[in-house]
C-alpha cells in the first residue's frame, strides 16, 4: 500500500475541520493557562500562609502526574458533583488547569526578575497595591516571559491529542475515525503530521526571534 | 473502600508495564539526546543538518501522532508491527531525545570557551578536550533539566494506553472505572498517587547525581538550579 | 637546536580581525631563556601574539617559528603549507601559558589538573606525574591543597596552581598574560615573587605580559613597547624605563605609574 493522492486530497477538508477544533481548544485552552497561571503567580507572592502551601503543594502535584490522567478524572469525577460539561469543556478546562502550574512558575521567575528598587519606588509614591501590580510590576514582568509562555502554547496545541480519550474530534481522533473507515492509515495520520508540524515550526520560528530579540535589548 | 484491595492490586498490575516504557524511554532518550546534541555541534554541515532535521521534526509534531504513525502506519509501509510497549518505548525516546537534544547542545556551548583554551595550552587532543574537560562540567549542567525531561517522559507513558498497553493508566480507565464506578474518585487519586511516588524517585536519583556532580567539581549543589530547570522544561 | 638558533621567532606576522589590522609585518625574536616583558596601550595585540604562539589565533601572513621548528606551517613537498592540527600540537607542547583568569578545570581536583596533561599528552605514567605533580605544589607552596578542588582555593592560589600546572609539562617557553591582573591587590605580591624565583632556578624562555612595571623591570632581560600593532621600541629594562627613546612610551610609562 502506498500513498494515495487522491485519497489525501479527499480527506484533507475534513482534517482541516478538525484542526480547527484544536486550533479552539488550543486558544481557549491558553486564555485559561495565562490567566490562572498568573493568578496564582501573584498569590503565591502574597505568601499567605497555609494557601502559599496549599498552591505550592497543588502545582506540584499537578506538574507530576499525567495530563492524560488528570483529563480523565474530570471527565468521570465532575458529573458525579453534578457538573455535566462536554468533552470539549473539560479539555479546554484540563489542559487550562494543567499548563497553569507551568505558566505560574514562568510568571513567578518574571515578577523575581523585577529589581527591588521598582518595588520601593512604587512603595514610595503610595500606589495602591493593585496599581504597584497593573502599572508598575506587571507591564515589566510580563514581556520579559512572553518567549517562555509563547513556548507552552506551543506544547498545549501539540497536547490536545490527548483528548481523543474522552472523544474530542481533534486532528489525530478524526484520522483514527478515517482510517478505521476506510482501512488506509497512511494519508490520515501523515496528514496529521504534517499539520502539526506546519503550524508548530512557524510559531516556534517566531518565539525564537523573539527570544532573541528580548536578549538583544 | 472495600474495593480498596482490588483497585489497589489492580494498579499495581500496571506499574510493571509503566516502569518499563519509561525507563526504557530514559534510556533511549539519553542516547538519542547525546548523539543529536553533539551531532548538532559538529563541524559536519551534513551531519548538523541530519540532526537539526530529527530535533525539528520531533519537536514539531504530536507524540500521539508520532506514536499512531509508528503503530499503524509504519507495519502497513514496511510490512512490520511493534510489539504495543516496544513502539511505545520507540517514541518516547524519540520524543524526548529531540529535546534532550537541544539540552545537551546548550550545555556543551555553555562551558566557558576558556576551559577549551586552558586545554589547549596544555596541547591536550580535541578528543580529550571533549571528553575529559567539557563534558564533566556541562553533564553537571544538564542534570536539573533532564530531570524535567524525564518527568515529562514519565508522564507521558500514559498515552500508550491509547494502544492497549497494560499500564497504570490502561488499568485504571479500561479495566477499573467500567467495573467500580462507585469509586471512581478513589481510583483516580490512587492512580495520580502512582505518578507522583514514580515522578519522586526520579527526582531523588537526579538529585542524588547532582550532589555526587557537584561534590566532583567541589561545589555545593546550585540553588539556582530548580530555576534553571523550570525555565528549560519544554 | 643550534645553540645560537634562537627560540621564538616572528618574520612578518601580520593578524587581522575581519578590517581591523592588529599585528602588521611583525619581525621579532627571543633567545633561549631570555625573560622578555610585552608592554603597550590595550588593544595594541600583547595578548594576540601570546594567543598567536599558543596556536589559540592563526596568523594571517607571516611565519612563527619556535625551538627552529615552524608553529604555524609545516614542511611538505620541499614548500611550506600551513600546518594542521595535530602538527601544532606537536610543537605546542614545549609551549605553557598561564591566563589572567587560571582557566583552572573546575572538574578535576589540583592533583589532576597537575597530571591530566602530563600523562595524556607526554605518557608519563601515573606515579611520574603525580612526583612531578608534588614536587612542583611544593614550589608554589601549595603542597597540602593537593587534593582540594580550585573553587576551594584563593584566586592567588589558583594562580600558583594554574603555573604549576604550566610547568608540570616541563615547557621550554612559559607565556604568561597579565597572570596578576585578576588576583586582589595583597596577593600580588606573592604571585609575582613566585615568578622571579622560576625565572632565577630554571632556563626557561619567558614571554610576559604585565602592568606591573616594577616587577618588569626586575625581571626581564629585555622589554618591548608595543603600539598599533607594531614594536616601538625594544630594550634592556633599565634603558627603557630609565631613558626612553620614543615618546609613545615616555607618555605611556607616566600614564601607568599614576
Ligand atoms: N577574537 C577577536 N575578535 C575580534 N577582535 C579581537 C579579537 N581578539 C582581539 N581582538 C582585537 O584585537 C586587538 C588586540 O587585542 P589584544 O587582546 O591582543 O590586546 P592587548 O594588547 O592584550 O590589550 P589589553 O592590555 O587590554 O589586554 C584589540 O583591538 C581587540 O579588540
Ligand atoms: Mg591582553
Amino acid at each position: 500500500m502506498g500513498w494515495d493522492w487522491n485519497y489525501a486530497i479527499a480527506i484533507l477538508p475534513e482534517m482541516l475541520g478538525a484542526l480547527r477544533v484544536t486550533i479552539e481548544i488550543t486558544l481557549l485552552g491558553s486564555l485559561v493557562a495565562l490567566v490562572l497561571g498568573l493568578v496564582i503567580a501573584v498569590v503565591r507572592r502574597a505568601r499567605i500562609p497555609v494557601v502559599d502551601q496549599l498552591l505550592w503543594a497543588f502545582v506540584e502535584f499537578v506538574r507530576s502526574t499525567p495530563l492524560l490522567v488528570q483529563v480523565f478524572f474530570l471527565f468521570f469525577v465532575l458529573p458525579r458533583f453534578g457538573i455535566v460539561l462536554g468533552a470539549f469543556a473539560v479539555g479546554v478546562i484540563a489542559l487550562g488547569v494543567h499548563y497553569a502550574t507551568y505558566t505560574s512558575e514562568v510568571y513567578r521567575a518574571g515578577i523575581d526578575a523585577v529589581p527591588r528598587g521598582q518595588w520601593e519606588a512604587a512603595a514610595a509614591l503610595s500606589l495602591p497595591q493593585s496599581r504597584v501590580w497593573t502599572g508598575v510590576i506587571l507591564p515589566q514582568a510580563v514581556p520579559r516571559v512572553l518567549p517562555a509562555l509563547g513556548n507552552y502554547v506551543i506544547s498545549m496545541f501539540k497536547e490536545v491529542p490527548l483528548l481523543l480519550g474522552i472523544g474530542v474530534v481533534e486532528v489525530v481522533n478524526k484520522a483514527k475515525e478515517l482510517s478505521s473507515e476506510t482501512f488506509r492509515p497512511i494519508e490520515p495520520y501523515t496528514i496529521a503530521g504534517l499539520l502539526f508540524l506546519a503550524l508548530s515550526l512557524p510559531a516556534s520560528i517566531l518565539v525564537r526571534r523573539l527570544e532573541r530579540r528580548r536578549a538583544a535589548v | 473502600m472495600e474495593n480498596l484491595p482490588r483497585i489497589v492490586a489492580v494498579l499495581l498490575d500496571g506499574v510493571p508495564e509503566t516502569v518499563i516504557a519509561a525507563a526504557g524511554g530514559i534510556l533511549l532518550t539519553i542516547l538519542l539526546a547525546f548523539s543529536a546534541g553533539l551531532a548538532l555541534l559538529s563541524e559536519h554541515r551534513l551531519l548538523r543538518a541530519i540532526s537539526r532535521t530529527y530535533v525539528e521534526f520531533f519537536r514539531g509534531t504530536s507524540e500521539v501522532v508520532q506514536l499512531f504513525w509508528i503503530y499503524f502506519v509504519l507495519p502497513v509501509l514496511v510490512g512490520i508491527q511493534l510489539l504495543p510497549l516496544f513502539a511505545g518505548v520507540v517514541v518516547l525516546g524519540l520524543n524526548h531525545g529531540a529535546y534532550g537534544a537541544e539540552i545537551v547542545r546548550g550545555a556543551v556551548s555553555s562551558v566557558p570557551k576558556a576551559q577549551v583554551e586552558g586545554a589547549k595550552a596544555l596541547s591536550f587532543s580535541p578528543r580529550d578536550i571533549r571528553w575529559r574537560v567539557v563534558m564533566p562540567q556541562a553533564v553537571l549542567e544538564m542534570l536539573p533539566s533532564f530531570n524535567n525531561l524525564f518527568i515529562q517522559l514519565l508522564k507521558s507513558t500514559a498515552i500508550l494506553s491509547f494502544i492497549v498497553v497494560s499500564e497504570v493508566t490502561e488499568r485504571g480507565v479500561q479495566v477499573l472505572v467500567p467495573n467500580f464506578g462507585d469509586d471512581i474518585v478513589l481510583i483516580f487519586v490512587l492512580m495520580l498517587l502512582i505518578y507522583l511516588v514514580l515522578a519522586v524517585l526520579i527526582t531523588a536519583v537526579m538529585r542524588w547525581l547532582e550532589r555526587i556532580g557537584a561534590r566532583r567539581l567541589g561545589r555545593r549543589p546550585s540553588a539556582s538550579a530548580r530555576t534553571a530547570a523550570v525555565a528549560a522544561a519544554h | 637546536m643550534q645553540p645560537s638558533e634562537p627560540m621564538i621567532v616572528f618574520e612578518g606576522v601580520e593578524k587581522r580581525f575581519g578590517d581591523h589590522v592588529v599585528l602588521s609585518d611583525l619581525d621579532m625574536t627571543v633567545a633561549p631563556g631570555e625573560h622578555v616583558t610585552l608592554i603597550g596601550p590595550s588593544g595594541s595585540g600583547k595578548t594576540t601574539i601570546l594567543r598567536l604562539l599558543m596556536c589559540l589565533e592563526k596568523v594571517d601572513a607571516g611565519t612563527i617559528r619556535v625551538g627552529g621548528r615552524y608553529l604555524t606551517h609545516m614542511e611538505k613537498n620541499g614548500g611550506l603549507v600551513p600546518a594542521d592540527e595535530r602538527y601544532s600540537r606537536e610543537v605546542r607542547k614545549r609551549i605553557g601559558m598561564v591566563f589572567q583568569q587560571f582557566n583552572l578545570f573546575p572538574n578535576m581536583t589540583v592533583r589532576r589538573n597537575l597530571t591530566e596533561a602530563p600523562t595524556r599528552v607526554l605518557g608519563l605514567s601515573k606515579d611520574e606525574a603525580n612526583a612531578r605533580a608534588e614536587e612542583l605544589l611544593d614550589l608554589v607552596g601549595l603542597g597540602d591543597k593537593i587534593d582540594a578542588h580550585p573553587t576551594q582555593l584563593s584566586g592567588g592560589q589558583q594562580q600558583r596552581v594554574a603555573i604549576a600546572r604550566a610547568l608540570a609539562m616541563r615547557p621550554d617557553v612559559l607565556l604568561l598574560d597579565e597572570v596578576t591582573s585578576a588576583l586582589d591587590p595583597e596577593l600580588v605580591a606573592g604571585v609575582l615573587s613566585l615568578l622571579q624565583d622560576i625565572g632565577k632556578s630554571t632556563d626557561i624562555t619567558i614571554l610576559c605580559v604585565t602592568h606591573e612595571m616594577g616587577f618588569a623591570q626586575d625581571f626581564s632581560h629585555r622589554v618591548m613597547m608595543f603600539d598599533g600593532g607594531r614594536i616601538i621600541e625594544d630594550a634592556p629594562p633599565e634603558e627603557l624605563f630609565g631613558a626612553p627613546r620614543h615618546e609613545r612610551t615616555r607618555t605611556f610609562l607616566q600614564a601607568v605609574s599614576g
